[in-house]
């Protein structure tokens, strides 16, 4: 990786490994929110005769912990300093470096994701392990797929957030569209339930046209190995293709705000 | 020339409300036609009151707000268009916004600064040990930006500005909120970096004493027009601020007792205090005419205020 992406990444990462108790916390809570939702779905299984939507008993306790872990490691609930910066008109610190301001927030953001990998991921991973045994994966290949599947998930969310940052551009407060962002990347991306429990022409609509399985449901699947290699495979370009499309978006929405730039308060 | 605009324009365009319903565009300049040439190595002070248009001067000059009209070039280059390519050419502290890293020691900060401007490191190391040395960072350089108080972030932003040897530096307000000795710090580095000569600085600010200790060169922007542009000796000239002489008598001033060279401006404590405004003659002259014609007690000479010019010529 070149020195500036480098450094750029690591600052990321030491940014959010200043922030010991938070992570602690945090940490804390995706546990005791795992324990609650893996007996609640096992509870499930059992009165639906060991089964969710295909999924057994070790896929559920994999889909709800690393689910747990991979939270916070996409972080699609934690709006980026973006939309503040442009609120308080900050931001114009940002337009006067010279790199392009989506590649420095993406390079920080993929520090901020190693390091909730190797924290928030890790301990409910571990926890969940230990307490109810995770679905061990069939091919070696599987780890290095859903590696792949998780860093595109960081990337798509990077990407939304980062839209949803660049729309302060026009609106200033951003809060409704984060709501809405919060319940509809929720619902849609496999967090509150698989998305194999949704009548087949709706998920079938979600996983096609849209970012937001990508998002948790398409690293968790590959996981588990929900479909075989085939399916991860798919899942993985899937991911990928919505990376490049809206790293596109985000480029072009990014030039339409710097047009219409009017610095707030200045 | 390293700064150069000409009938340099931006207008805004504001809804007002009419009515209940109905609202009406109006198209505000918040800059009306600025010229503005500056030489390398030049300080020059960009003062107004608020809502002058000085900040957004200086975001048309930087490349962040694009003109209405007028041309506009910095280190020879159009700054909206070349936006990217200026900024490693030039430097910007704005007094009230932050490019630190909030959460990062302020040497984390510097470090990365290093590495976005792709600057070699010796040339960084002593860029930053010059500056630590003269602006004191070495005691506050580990700590993390959001806990330092406003004079010390000041600090760090200006050696942030300052780490990738700009041609130019941008100042809107770098002394704002300060407290004396954070403010004398940052006046005697500004001072230091205006006598190497190899930076322009371009200083906007509301504090008057820092356009006295710094700019030879001062542009006064009033309603996005400039009003005066020379040094600080012109504006008082035009402006007629005179040098003052108030002295303190044993005996009452006797009325109708003019001196050559002098006005009397004011008698007070019954007599007993006069104030004479030189109009020609020296401050020695005028004393020792003074001193014959009436029992001096005490006498102290007041240099105009830059402040009075200023205020006469925002009203005006």
């Amino acid at each position: 990786m070149p020195r500036v992406q480098l450094a750029l990444t690591s600052a990321g990462f030491r940014r959010y490994a200043t922030y010991r108790q938070a992570t602690v916390a945090g940490a804390f809570t995706n546990t005791v929110f795992g324990f609650l939702r893996c007996y609640i779905l096992l509870s499930v299984a059992a009165t639906a005769g060991g089964t969710v939507a295909g999924y057994g008993g070790p896929e559920l306790a994999t889909y709800v912990w690393m689910g747990q872990g991979l939270l916070a490691v996409v972080a699609s609930w934690d709006q980026l300093d973006l939309a503040e910066r442009v609120r308080s008109g900050d931001v114009v610190a940002d337009l006067l470096r010279p790199v392009d301001p989506l590649w420095t927030y993406l390079w920080g953001e993929l520090g901020r994701a190693c390091f909730m990998v190797l924290t928030r991921f890790l301990v409910p991973t571990l926890i969940g392990a230990i307490a109810f045994g995770l679905y061990r994966p069939q091919h070696a290949v599987t780890y290095a797929l859903f590696a792949l599947s998780t860093l595109a998930a960081v990337l798509i969310s990077f990407c939304c957030r980062y839209l949803i940052g660049l729309s302060a551009f026009w609106l200033l407060d951003i809060r409704g569209v984060t709501v809405f962002w919060v319940f509809v990347s929720g619902f849609a991306s496999g967090l509150y339930f698989p998305l194999a429990v949704l009548p087949g022409w709706l998920s079938t609509a979600l996983w096609v046209a849209t970012p937001f399985p990508g998002l948790m449901q398409g690293p968790l699947d590959v996981m588990v190995e929900r479909g075989g290699i085939g399916n991860a495979l798919l899942v993985c370009v899937g991911q990928v293709a919505w990376v490049g499309i809206l790293l596109l978006v985000c480029k072009w929405a990014q030039a339409r705000a710097v047009r219409k730039l009017v610095v707030q308060g200045g | 020339m390293i700064i150069s605009a000409r009938g340099l324009r931006k207008d805004f365009t504001v809804n007002r409300k009419v009515g209940r319903f109905r609202r009406e565009r109006h198209v505000v300049s918040a800059v009306d036609g600025v010229d503005l040439s500056v030489e390398r190595g030049e300080m020059l002070g960009y003062i107004g009151p608020n809502g002058a248009g000085k900040s957004t001067t200086l975001k048309m000059l930087t490349g962040v707000l694009t003109p209405s009209g007028g041309e506009v070039t910095v280190c020879g280059l159009a700054p909206v268009a070349k936006r990217t390519t200026l900024a490693r050419r030039i430097g910007v502290v704005f007094g009230q916004r932050s490019q630190l890293w909030w959460d990062l020691p302020l040497a984390e900060s510097f470090s990365l600064l290093r590495h976005i401007y792709r600057v070699p490191d010796s040339d960084h190391a002593a860029r930053l040990k010059m500056c630590s040395q003269l602006l004191a960072l070495d005691e506050f350089i580990e700590t993390p930006v959001r806990q330092l108080s406003l004079g010390q972030r000041m600090r760090g932003e200006l050696t942030a500005a300052l780490l990738h040897g700009p041609e130019v530096l941008f100042l809107d307000e770098p002394t704002i909120g300060l407290d004396v000795l954070s403010k004398q710090a940052v006046r005697d580095f500004l001072a230091g970096v205006a006598t190497r000569g190899d930076t322009t600085v371009v200083l906007t600010t509301h504090d008057l004493a820092d356009i006295e200790k710094l700019c030879r060169r001062l542009v006064v922007i009033d309603h996005g027009r400039v009003v005066h542009d020379g040094t600080v000796d012109e504006l008082h000239a035009r402006y007629r601020s005179r040098r003052v002489i108030v002295a303190d008598l044993d005996t009452p001033w006797p009325d109708g007792l003019t001196l050559p060279g002098a006005d009397v401006t004011s008698v007070t404590a019954d007599g007993h205090r006069v104030t004479l405004a030189l109009d020609g003659a020296t401050a020695g002259e005028v004393v020792a005419a003074l001193a014959g014609a009436v029992p001096l007690r005490d006498l102290s000479v007041q240099e105009p205020e830059i402040e009075d010019v200023i205020a006469k010529l925002y009203r005006s």
